[in-house]
């Protein structure tokens, strides 16, 4: 499936929750979902520094596709990390570059993104989005 | 439910901001630590300054500008007299506690710092108070050395007396810890430190809001807070200091004010406190904080002081009703600070959803990175008390943190 397909997937889901509390518990189900990281590449290079809560990133290319793993010590950033990873892996790297990734918005949940939040997603997209142009720049 | 009584009705009147709703709930705000709420009449104070009499300080003979100037040195007076300093001129006004720290490291540490000499802070101080003295310690060759603390979060001083000596240059602690709620026996350490000569320096940023400070019974070297955490405005602080230190010590910023005669070779600096105080201050922050200190004289700190004692005792009991919380710091001597885990919930989960009930608490390491190391935590929950707040509020605390555990567990 393509980015917005996928991203207008979870639109459609959170359309059915008429409050916070559904929306969040469905965030938290998906957070407790992740597949977690080994711990061992838990490493200080893959880890992406909020203030607040930590995140760690593991990007791999594979058939001209980039697989992103990743994990943080907070629930309701790995909630909202499996469905960034969700929409963008296994895309292709000048597919991710140019998303907007416009659902988190939609969704409601663009607190999360605020910097005073400082849960470190911000970067994660940041980071995401720049390990597929360094891929892509490399193609090419 | 508990009824809110009749004086903590009038108290809440008088601060706007309390009545709003958040996330659709009435805001219940638990991050006085953070920053306290304004009464009234310390905003209008601010508008009234900018409505009748702006106009710059020290400088005009115009009538507003004495207007202005009035006013900001009857702030001085006041707040020389609201902590029982011995004279004005060593009430400087700062930017804040930040300010005032950083003021004293830069030009106490300039002149009376030397390579192979110690500074002395706690394990407990807020970053405002590390950082400022490892940055001079480096310049100047000298070692930070800390006053360890045990698993209460109780200060162990012992190690400190047993370690005094004229080799060391300055003691900086904090009188009340942000992230654990210690109160410190700051008078004892400043005695023992003053049999050895050593000037001490407290962080008075969470004390001067909630109890009654003595800075001549304390016999402080220097003494720092902000008018922000005690319901005046931000941008604004104090730094007292004897008499004897700021005449001693070099300027520490360059401008206007701070002068007495400048030609291009030399410069003459001002007496103090205007040696200290470049530039146009703040003024009507001075003015707002005033206002602050007439409202907190006539609330009675000590009316204050009871009462967060009283809703930090129906706190605890309230949540002790919850099991899986972890407190951190749990000193005896305590100000109405709670920090607090819930187990298996990381901090920022739990903040996020009390504030999605209204509940205003602050989550992280509340910039005491070194208390959280020492735990070995990633942060903490903290619900901090104003007098204002009701047992109402406490139980939404309470039925907030069970919300929370039922949808992170």
């Amino acid at each position: 499936m393509k980015i917005e397909e996928i991203e207008d997937e979870i639109r459609e889901e959170f359309a059915l929750f008429d409050d916070w509390e559904d929306r969040y518990n469905y965030i938290i189900d998906m957070g407790k979902d992740l597949p977690l990281i080994d711990p061992a590449l838990k490493t200080d290079d893959r880890l992406i520094k909020g203030c607040q809560s930590r995140v760690w990133l593991r990007a791999e290319h594979q058939d001209g596709k980039i697989m992103y793993t990743a994990d943080s010590d907070a629930i309701i950033t790995k909630g909202i990390i499996s469905m960034l990873i969700r929409v963008l892996s296994g895309q292709k790297p000048e597919e991710i570059v140019q998303s907007q990734v416009t659902f988190i918005d939609d969704i409601g949940l663009k607190e999360h993104l605020s910097p005073t939040r400082s849960n470190g997603l911000v970067s994660m997209i940041q980071h995401m989005k720049h390990y597929a142009s360094q891929y892509a720049s490399l193609k090419s | 439910m508990e009824k809110v009584n009749d004086i903590t009705t009038l108290w809440r009147k008088q601060f706007p901001i309390l009545t709003q709703q958040v996330n659709g709930k009435p805001l219940v705000y638990f991050d006085n630590a953070a920053t306290s709420q304004k009464p009234l009449r310390v905003i209008q104070s601010l508008s009234d300054y900018y409505t009748r009499y702006n106009s710059n300080v020290h400088r005009g003979v115009h009538t507003l500008s004495q207007m202005a100037t009035d006013a900001f040195e009857e702030a001085r007076e006041l707040t020389a007299s609201f902590i029982h300093a011995g004279e004005k001129e060593e009430v400087i006004f700062t930017k804040g506690t930040t300010d005032s720290i950083n003021l004293v490291a830069q030009s106490f540490g300039e002149k009376f710092l030397q390579a192979g000499k110690e500074i002395w802070i706690s394990a407990m101080e807020h970053h405002a108070n590390i950082v400022p003295w490892q940055m001079i310690c480096e310049k100047k060759g000298a070692k930070l050395k800390v006053i360890p603390m045990n698993r209460e979060g109780v200060l162990l001083t012992e190690e400190l007396y047993q370690n005094l000596s004229e080799n060391i240059a300055l003691i900086a602690v904090t009188h009340v810890s942000n992230s654990l709620g210690t109160i410190n026996p700051v008078k004892e350490i400043i005695a023992r430190a003053h049999t050895f000569g050593i000037p001490v320096l407290v962080d008075g940023a969470q004390a001067v809001p909630h109890m009654s400070v003595n800075v001549q019974e304390l016999d402080c070297d220097f003494y720092c807070f902000s008018a922000h955490k005690m319901y005046g405005p931000t941008g604004i602080g104090v730094l007292y200091g004897k008499r004897k230190w700021l005449e001693a010590m070099p300027p520490y910023q360059g401008g206007g004010d701070m002068i007495e005669t400048v030609t291009f070779e030399k410069t003459d600096y001002n007496v103090i406190p205007f040696k200290f105080e470049a530039g146009t201050p703040h003024i009507e922050g001075a003015i707002g904080l005033a206002e602050a200190i007439r409202f907190i004289q006539e609330t009675g700190i000590e009316n204050i002081e009871k009462r967060e004692q009283e809703l930090l005792h129906y706190a605890m009991e309230k949540l002790s009703e919850i099991e899986g919380i972890t407190y951190i710091g749990t000193a005896p001597e305590k100000a109405a600070v709670i920090s607090f885990l819930i187990e298996g919930a990381h901090p920022y989960d739990v903040g996020f959803i009390l504030d999605k009930q209204g509940i205003a608490v602050r989550t992280g390491h509340h910039c005491t990175q070194p208390v959280m190391q020492f735990f070995d935590i990633p942060g903490t929950v903290r619900a901090s008390f104003a007098f204002y707040n009701t047992e109402e509020e406490i139980g939404r605390l309470a039925e907030g943190i069970q919300k929370a555990k039922n949808m992170l567990l």
